[in-house]
């Protein structure tokens, strides 16, 4: 597709003004008459038997309008808790998960009760009253303690810890290269538990209407067709009488995708009482309860020659899963299929083991499981690169992938669709200044100063994704994606996408995409989602950078559809043949009569007519699904500058560059605004986000926004941003996805700029988050 | 989030404040900025049965230099303090600190009574008021800082007794305040002091304890004429500080003697 106006251009966000002068919809804005507002009892221990629930003070307490526990939902709700096959094509044991606990709590948040009363502060107060008698059981926190013969179990019923443990690769796969290797290096590498912290908390508004038997649900989800089809199963409703909708949602990274236990249980609860009911998280049960990232930890070796070419790789991935196996939670395990980053190996061996233990659910956070991946890879290709004394920048262009291999067919079979690594990695070099940069570090060393340099040459594969691959992950449904297009008889055009926005800003760059096909102007243009009332019959939602390189292709081909029964239909007006009618800049035309032309919303009004070709039906609009061929594999080259206070242990990242490649690009705006929000949240991993675990009691210790270390533009220094662009030839806009390529790319040229700098003193590895007293300790240890 | 259910009433003089402290008895507390007590409300770590809202008392925000004194009014926002000429002109570390107090949110809401009122052991306001021997004046005494923090928020406040102003002696000497934390709203991991009176130095140290603390073994060094680097290191004798997620105590006792000395060297 040709650069022509809008696409490719910097237009301001059209949800901006809206957004950002507080008149955005999310779902506390919705109330509905007569509601009652839900407050749950969650379990303040992480691993118990529940032996008894005294409801009785919260019953008689002010506005009351019922307590409820386990028992009262049996009979309302069915089935357990979903859990996609994903990644992992044999599960080892997968715990029943109802969405209220009875008998047995296995982390501190699980519901056990719940009160609806007449106020949001009378449910409150009311919660406070409910006495539940709690029997302590021995809780599993360590990954590795976990996995010992008879380690206590994180729920009584299971046969041991084990979610999963899956090889994907034998290690004999990889024997023959690691005897040829000149060098072998060994590495356990962590990644810390991060919670999600989207600006809105979750939110629950649930309406049924038993005259009708219809169920509306207004909910803070990513994807509103999936929630409609989970609760519809556990209430024993027809998809056709529940209606979600997810209006403006503030954020999600990936917290949002999977159903929630008060996403059952807040509709139950309405069917039950007749009433609306609202249930609206607080900042704590944020923290506490929605699904959270990462939470891992691989051990690694690598084999090279000593010239540094990259023969294998061995890899073990242990996964926290938490208590209950997350919708998605088994997605995480990609990470072991792109252990090999953008680089050529003999052979990957890769197995992952799913440890179950008394901590909140893992399941995707932005990037999930190829942030991992590259933290990984970057990490050892450096550690080669230290233990062969090469620079860090020569042993990557030594091993990339180069760009006559493209399709390139990896370690796993996976195809990468395109790419130019050394492309992306000189831009960033030469924005970043290196040579002079290793000459300053050269010199501050002399001084007893700790400066550091740290590269990422990320890639990654998004844009899920093609059926083949899809349907067996979910069990079923593959990630495809639907759009509507509807043109109305004066021309104003109304786009239906089955993927939603959670701060992307696709009401912008889908109508760019849409005007510029169309060639209207962009405010003709009309963006709809999240509402499982209209539109298309499913919608597949917004997560695994799939959107535009999913979503905006599916809109594409919707709109080619218009346009070629409009072709039908102008060829009809000019008695002319249909092959001979040209559609450009918004005008239908004969071929070679320009001047004699109908505009677009000429022929839309036609299509409302009488006299229309034989055969053809009234209206313009047209629904398409696009199922992508490949995934698409962005890719790029992260610098990160550090500077440690040799006293404190302090880190100050000093510059960061970082130059990426998403092919072709709709909104360079909103391109540099995910690439920001994506290499903070990547910052954040690397020097500040930790969820923590009393490691004996299992209780949360980063439970405020005080203790858990969300940084702020105070801590971050301006980026130096740039592009490269190689089109991906999996689909017709040539796009790749950049929603979550900054998370994916930082973290590890953070922390390789952290392991340069203390390199004099003979640390080479550092983990997550690296905080200064950490540091401090290591460089004490160091020193000695 | 929702705090319990309390009872609310606004004062527009201290006595009518007092009044309604002693209507109310024991569970009462004092609304100033609310920039601490209303999150412990929300997580309901506080509860108290009532709250004396003394914000529209007027006249409780003065700054005023007398003689050798700083009278600052226990209203005055953080804001005031900072951006205050007299404040910078007689006592310039107060403004330095109080520009550094929390966020933008904070700092036009919170106030220098509600801060060391609660004797949070992170409130960078008591360490200055310790080290420089400020007196905490309330309705009814007035008590010197080094009587009024006595332990992690414990005065000897009583429950009708509210704050109205904070005297410090003026000292427009070599100063400087160093606050050493992960973000740039954050309180202090271990926050340090410096300031230069009548030719001596005086040190105060922010949350290594429960309390603030002088630094007193440090300013005798540096009168028998140590180095800063050597006096510093007596920074953390006799600390115990607990750890926490930020920092264990061997680390903030090692902030402590570090960033006494920048303090020392920096101060100008």
């Amino acid at each position: 597709m040709a650069v022509t106006q809008l696409v490719g251009a910097k237009i301001h966000r059209r949800e901006d003004p809206r957004l950002i002068t507080g008149h955005g919809h999310y779902i506390d804005d919705f109330t509905r008459q007569g509601t009652a507002y839900a407050s749950f009892v969650r379990s303040p221990v992480a691993h118990a038997r529940v032996k008894s629930i005294d409801v009785t003070d919260a019953s008689k307490a002010p506005g009351v309008v019922g307590v409820y526990t386990a028992r009262d939902f049996k009979g309302q709700l069915a089935g357990t808790h979903p859990a996609a096959p994903a990644f992992v094509a044999e599960k080892k044991y997968v715990p029943e998960r109802f969405p209220i606990a009875e008998k047995e709590v296995t982390y501190q948040g699980e519901i056990v009760a719940v009160v609806l009363a007449e106020s949001k502060g009378q449910a409150a107060d009311a919660a406070n009253m409910i006495q539940v008698d709690y029997d302590d059981l021995p809780v599993v926190m360590d990954l590795e303690k976990a996995l010992a013969k008879g380690a206590p179990k994180a729920h009584e019923a299971g046969p041991d810890n084990v979610c999963w443990d899956f090889t994907y690769t034998p290690l004999d796969l990889t024997e023959a290269a690691f005897k040829e290797a000149d060098v072998v290096v060994k590495e356990r590498v962590l990644q810390n538990r991060l919670a999600p912290v989207p600006m809105e908390p979750r939110g629950v508004l649930a309406d049924y209407e038993g005259f009708d038997k219809k169920l509306t649900m207004w909910l803070s989800s990513q994807n509103p067709h999936f929630i409609r089809l989970f609760v519809s199963g556990a209430l024993g409703l027809r998809e056709s009488q529940v209606r979600v909708i997810s209006p403006d949602v503030g954020g999600g990274f990936g917290s949002k995708i999977s159903p929630y236990p008060e996403d059952y249980l807040v509709p139950a609860l309405s069917r039950m009482t007749a009433r609306p009911v609202k249930w609206i998280e607080t900042r704590t049960e944020s923290i506490q309860n929605s699904t959270h990232g990462r939470g891992q930890f691989y051990d690694c070796e690598v084999a090279a020659k000593k010239d540094g070419t990259l023969l294998a790789m061995r890899v073990v991935q242990y996964v926290d899963v938490g208590a209950y196996h997350g919708t998605f939670g088994a997605f995480q395990p990609v990470a072991c299929l792109m252990a090999g980053g953008g680089y050529k190996w003999k052979g990957i061996s890769a197995r992952t083991v799913g440890v179950l233990t008394n901590r909140v659910p893992t399941d995707p956070y932005r990037g999930a499981g190829r942030p991992e991946a590259t933290h990984l890879v970057e990490r050892m290709v450096d550690l080669v690169a230290l233990e062969l004394k090469m620079d860090p920048v020569d042993i990557r262009r030594k091993n990339f992938i180069q760009p006559e291999d493209f399709p390139f067919t990896q370690n796993f079979g996976l195809v990468v669709d395109s790419g130019d690594y050394d492309k992306s990695l000189d831009k960033a070099l030469e924005l970043a200044g290196y040579a002079e940069l290793r000459k300053k570090q050269a010199d501050l060393r002399k001084q007893g100063r700790y400066m550091g340099i740290g590269l990422s040459t990320w890639i990654e594969l998004c844009g899920f994704g093609p059926s083949a691959a899809t349907a067996p992950a979910t069990g079923g449904i593959a990630l495809v994606e639907s759009a509507q297009v509807r043109v109305t008889p004066t021309g104003a055009v109304i786009v239906y996408t089955g993927t939603h926005s959670h701060g992307q800003g696709h009401e912008t760059t889908f109508s760019q995409i849409v005007a510029d096909q169309l060639g209207v102007p962009l405010d003709s243009v009309e963006l709809r989602h999240g509402d499982t009332a209209e539109g298309t019959s499913f919608g597949y939602g917004t997560y695994g950078s799939r959107s535009l390189a999913v979503g905006g292709v599916a809109i594409s081909k919707a709109v080619g559809k218009v346009i070629d029964k409009g072709k039908k239909l102008a060829a009809h007006i000019f008695e002319a043949a249909e092959e001979d009618v040209v559609f450009e800049h918004g005008n239908f035309h004969v071929k070679g009569s320009p001047d004699k032309s109908k505009a677009f919303g000429e022929v839309a009004f036609a299509s409302y007519g009488m006299g229309l070709p034989e055969g053809m039906e009234q209206g313009l609009e047209a629904v398409a699904y696009f199922d992508p061929p490949n995934l698409v594999w962005p890719f790029g080259a992260h610098v990160a500058v550090v500077e440690i206070d040799a006293e404190t242990g302090s880190v100050k990242l000093e510059k960061y560059v970082a130059v990426d490649d998403c092919g072709n690009i709709i909104n360079p705006m909103i391109v540099d605004g995910q690439i920001h929000g994506g290499v903070v949240q990547a910052i954040a991993q690397a020097l500040y986000e930790e969820v923590v675990y009393d490691e004996s009691s299992g209780q949360l210790k980063t439970g405020t926004m005080i203790d858990y270390l969300v940084p702020s533009a105070g801590e971050i220094p301006p980026f130096i941003l740039d592009k490269t662009i190689t089109p991906s030839p999996t689909n017709d806009l040539g796009v790749k996805g950049i929603g979550e390529a900054g998370t994916i790319a930082a973290s590890v040229a953070v922390i390789n700029a952290i392991c340069d700098a203390l390199s004099p003193l003979g640390i080479k590895h550092v983990d997550m988050p690296a905080t200064p007293d950490k540091l401090w300790h290591m460089m004490k240890e160091a020193r000695k | 989030m929702i705090p319990a259910a309390f009872e609310y009433a606004k004062a527009s003089s201290v006595d009518e404040a007092v009044k309604l402290l002693d209507k109310f008895g024991e569970d009462a507390k004092v609304l100033a900025g609310g920039h601490s007590l209303i999150p412990l409300m929300r997580l309901r770590l506080a509860q108290p049965k009532a709250l004396v809202d003394i914000n529209g008392i007027k006249g409780l925000d003065h700054i005023e230099a007398k003689g050798d004194k700083l009278h600052v009014g226990a209203l005055t926002r953080h804001f005031a303090i900072h951006s205050s000429d007299v404040i910078r002109d007689k006592l310039p570390i107060l403004a330095e600190v109080a520009s550094e107090v929390g966020d933008n949110q904070v700092r036009n809401m919170g106030t220098i009574g509600g801060v060391v009122a609660h004797a949070d052991a992170a409130g960078d306001y008591p360490t200055i008021a310790l080290m420089l021997d400020a007196d905490i004046v309330t309705n009814r005494r007035t008590i010197p800082a080094k009587d009024f923090f006595k332990d992690l928020f414990t005065t000897p406040l009583q429950a009708n007794e509210i704050v109205t102003e904070v005297v410090f002696p003026v000292a427009n000497g070599p100063h400087k305040y160093i606050k050493f934390r992960r973000r740039l709203f954050d309180w202090a991991i271990v926050g340090a002091a410096a300031q230069k009176v009548d030719g001596h130095w005086r040190i105060g140290l922010t949350n290594v304890g429960p309390t603030p603390v002088r630094a007193k073994a440090v300013e005798d060094a540096l009168g028998k004429g140590a180095k800063p680097e050597e006096a510093a290191q007596h920074a953390s004798d006799g600390l115990n500080p607990a750890g926490d997620l930020r920092a264990s105590p061997e680390y903030k006792k090692h902030l402590a003697r570090v960033l006494t000395r920048r303090a020392i060297e920096q101060a100008q």
